[in-house]
């Protein structure tokens, strides 16, 4: 494992009397791409803040490269942070918006020079240097944003939802040079985002919250193909979500069936949610699959279609690439390995995290 | 979008006919009867003679003297506004209203008023001068001094100073002096190379509206300076009410306008330097 760069250690936080976290534990590594999901007021933000030091935990502790900084003013952390509102001095140009962390700690004239030359190329806009920023477009002004906090070799950089601004083939243009930043720099990213997408196409890690809990932490394959609760295969992509009873390993009871599956360790008649994902169902003639039914209706939605098939009692989302006729009799047919057991909320706290 | 609108309210242009109409006959007329008149004799021929009288010492004296006033109220005025204003832009609710109200309460009463309730502060046996005696401190001179009306002048105008400077400071996105403090400024380097230029138009602006009422003003010197220290508007005053000379008040008047056209010119500037910034994405 990676070398430990960062930790919040039961960390509290409250506004208003809102409890936003509650003991809250997070490791982040060297050279890590960490991505926090989750939906608006789930608190990542204010985990950012609270890294950035822009918020001071009511309680717990946050610790960066061993040394305890929970009370430290943000100038004098090592971490930079790139806003969601790309937050420029609009009172400067673009040079000298780079050059105001390094002219802040002394650097010489034409070390500066370079940085921002440097700065100006990594994130495409070489000769842009005297270009006013409120003359710039978003996607410009963001790339202005990360060449501004890169520059003071941060070993931290914190992404507040930097794109959300931005129209879809920017914000996939953006995510791909950032990967490609967080490359060639070789530090830990933290970025902040509620687009499952976004989350999962760029980062190492994901950590997927809601509420204030931290619900799953995996790479992206991970959360996406083995969520541990129904928030969190809800969140991320599409999914069936069904009651079922685990009757035993391999074996469980969905709608009245006895299907087999490949999860174990759950104990014998013991209730748990059954996720499917809506690409690995398979339709076939009626006979042929485990549940028989009839196509709701169908979406066309670019790369594949969104059929909603009544099967069972139950209405499921199925996507293929292959359209079918609505009002058709079909069949449904689940592969073991695609059959995700989730064991049921334990406590109330939780519960009341998998309502959202 | 905006355009089409712009060309609507070219076409409308008809609805400012009673304002422009308003603004000729009593505002432009008006100001070029003065400029006549202190540029011509009694009989209607061109003459710098008035102008030239300006330049006598005791008229240059009140000039400087006011404008020296006027500079050091709006200096105060800004020191005392530009905190609160920082203030009031950290807590914009409510208790932020009611300070705000306070410092605006000077202007829902008359000035008359509140001048002559200074003028009773300050007298020799005013209020202050009871205080220090009833604490067996010596009394103060404030009365009939410069001071005193500074003290009048910035108690009057501050409000002037405090709406432009709080328009342009709240303006000021959190998350712009955030990202100061996240690229390593300190709260003092934050306040000089983020805040300080970019609330600049609020600050000319509170500066423009504190300086010019206070160069001109009559009824604060004339009741807190007695006849002791005079300033150009009540020079101004006397030429045309006591000694009946209307060319060199007219004169004056023109002298006294040149500083405010200067200090307008400088506010359009600061302010032209702002329009790139509006246009947002």
């Amino acid at each position: 494992m990676k070398k430990e760069l960062l930790r919040l250690e039961r960390v509290s936080k409250s506004y208003d009397g809102t409890q936003i976290l509650e003991d809250l534990d997070l490791t982040i590594h060297e050279n890590e791409f960490v991505t926090l999901l989750g939906p608006s007021g789930c608190g990542k933000t204010t985990i950012l803040r609270l890294i950035g030091g822009f918020e001071t935990p009511d309680s717990g502790k946050i610790w960066f490269d061993g040394r305890d900084i929970t009370g430290l003013q943000p100038e004098k952390r090592q971490v930079n942070t790139v806003f969601q509102k790309y937050s420029l001095f609009s009172h400067m140009d673009v040079a000298e918006n780079i050059a105001f962390g390094l002219k802040l700690k002394g650097k010489s004239k034409s070390y500066i020079r370079d940085k921002i030359k440097y700065a100006l190329k990594l994130v495409n806009l070489e000769s842009y240097e005297h270009a006013r920023v409120t003359q710039m477009s978003g996607g410009q002004q963001q790339r202005i944003a990360i060449a501004r906090a890169i520059v003071n070799e941060p070993k931290v950089l914190l992404l507040d939802e930097p794109f959300s601004a931005l129209d879809l083939k920017l914000r996939q243009n953006m995510q791909r040079e950032l990967v490609k930043i967080k490359k060639e720099l070789g530090i830990t990213f933290v970025f902040v985002t509620h687009d499952q997408e976004e989350a999962l196409s760029m980062s190492d890690t994901v950590v997927v919250i809601n509420q204030g809990w931290i619900q799953q932490i995996g790479t992206p394959e991970n959360v996406y193909n083995e969520p541990e609760n129904a928030f969190v295969a809800d969140f991320i992509g599409d999914s069936n979500i069904i009651d079922g009873i685990m009757v035993r390993d391999h074996l469980v009871h969905l709608l009245g069936k006895d299907i087999p599956c490949t999860s174990a360790g759950f104990g014998e008649n013991v209730p748990v949610d059954v996720h499917i994902r809506p690409e690995d169902i398979q339709i076939c003639a009626p006979e042929e699959g485990q549940f028989a039914g009839r196509i709701l209706h169908v979406v066309f939605k670019g790369t594949v279609y969104d059929i909603t098939i009544e099967a069972g009692g139950f209405e499921w989302l199925v996507q293929t690439i292959t359209g079918h006729a609505q009002g058709k009799e079909v069949g449904l047919r689940l592969m073991p390995a695609n059959i995700q057991i989730m064991a049921k909320p334990e406590s109330v706290d939780e519960e009341a995290v998998n309502d959202a | 979008m905006r355009e089409r609108l712009s060309a609507r309210l070219s076409s409308h242009s008809f609805l400012a006919l009673p304002f422009a109409l308003w603004a000729a006959l009593f505002i432009v007329l008006p100001l070029f009867f003065v400029l006549w008149t202190g540029l011509t004799d009694g009989a209607g021929r061109f003459t710098a003679e008035h102008l030239s009288t300006v330049l006598q010492p005791e008229y240059l004296r009140a000039l400087k003297l006011s404008v020296e006033l006027a500079l050091l109220s709006t200096c105060i005025c800004l020191v005392l506004a530009y905190p609160l204003c920082l203030i009031l832009r950290e807590r914009r609710e409510r208790q932020g209203l009611l300070v705000f109200l306070l410092f605006l309460l000077p202007l829902w009463m008359n000035s008359l008023l509140t001048t002559m309730a200074w003028q009773t502060i300050m007298e020799k046996h005013g209020i202050i001068n009871m205080l220090l005696s009833a604490l067996g401190l010596p009394g103060v001179h404030l009365i009939n001094t410069p001071a005193a009306i500074v003290i009048g002048m910035v108690y009057n105008f501050l409000p002037y100073m405090v709406l432009p400077l709080y328009v342009s400071i709240s303006r000021i996105d959190e998350s712009i002096i955030e990202a100061a403090r996240d690229l390593g400024a300190n709260p003092f380097q934050t306040l000089r190379r983020v805040l300080l230029p970019l609330s600049l138009p609020g600050i000319v602006s509170g500066s423009t509206m504190v300086f010019i009422p206070s160069l001109t003003t009559f009824v604060i010197s004339a009741l807190l300076g007695g006849n002791k220290v005079l300033l150009v508007g009540n020079i101004i005053e006397q030429e045309f009410t006591a000694a009946y000379d209307w060319q060199l008040g007219s004169a004056l008047s023109v002298v006294l306008m040149v500083f405010i056209i200067l200090n307008i010119l400088l506010e359009a500037f600061t302010n032209s330097g702002e329009q790139g910034k509006k246009r947002r994405p």
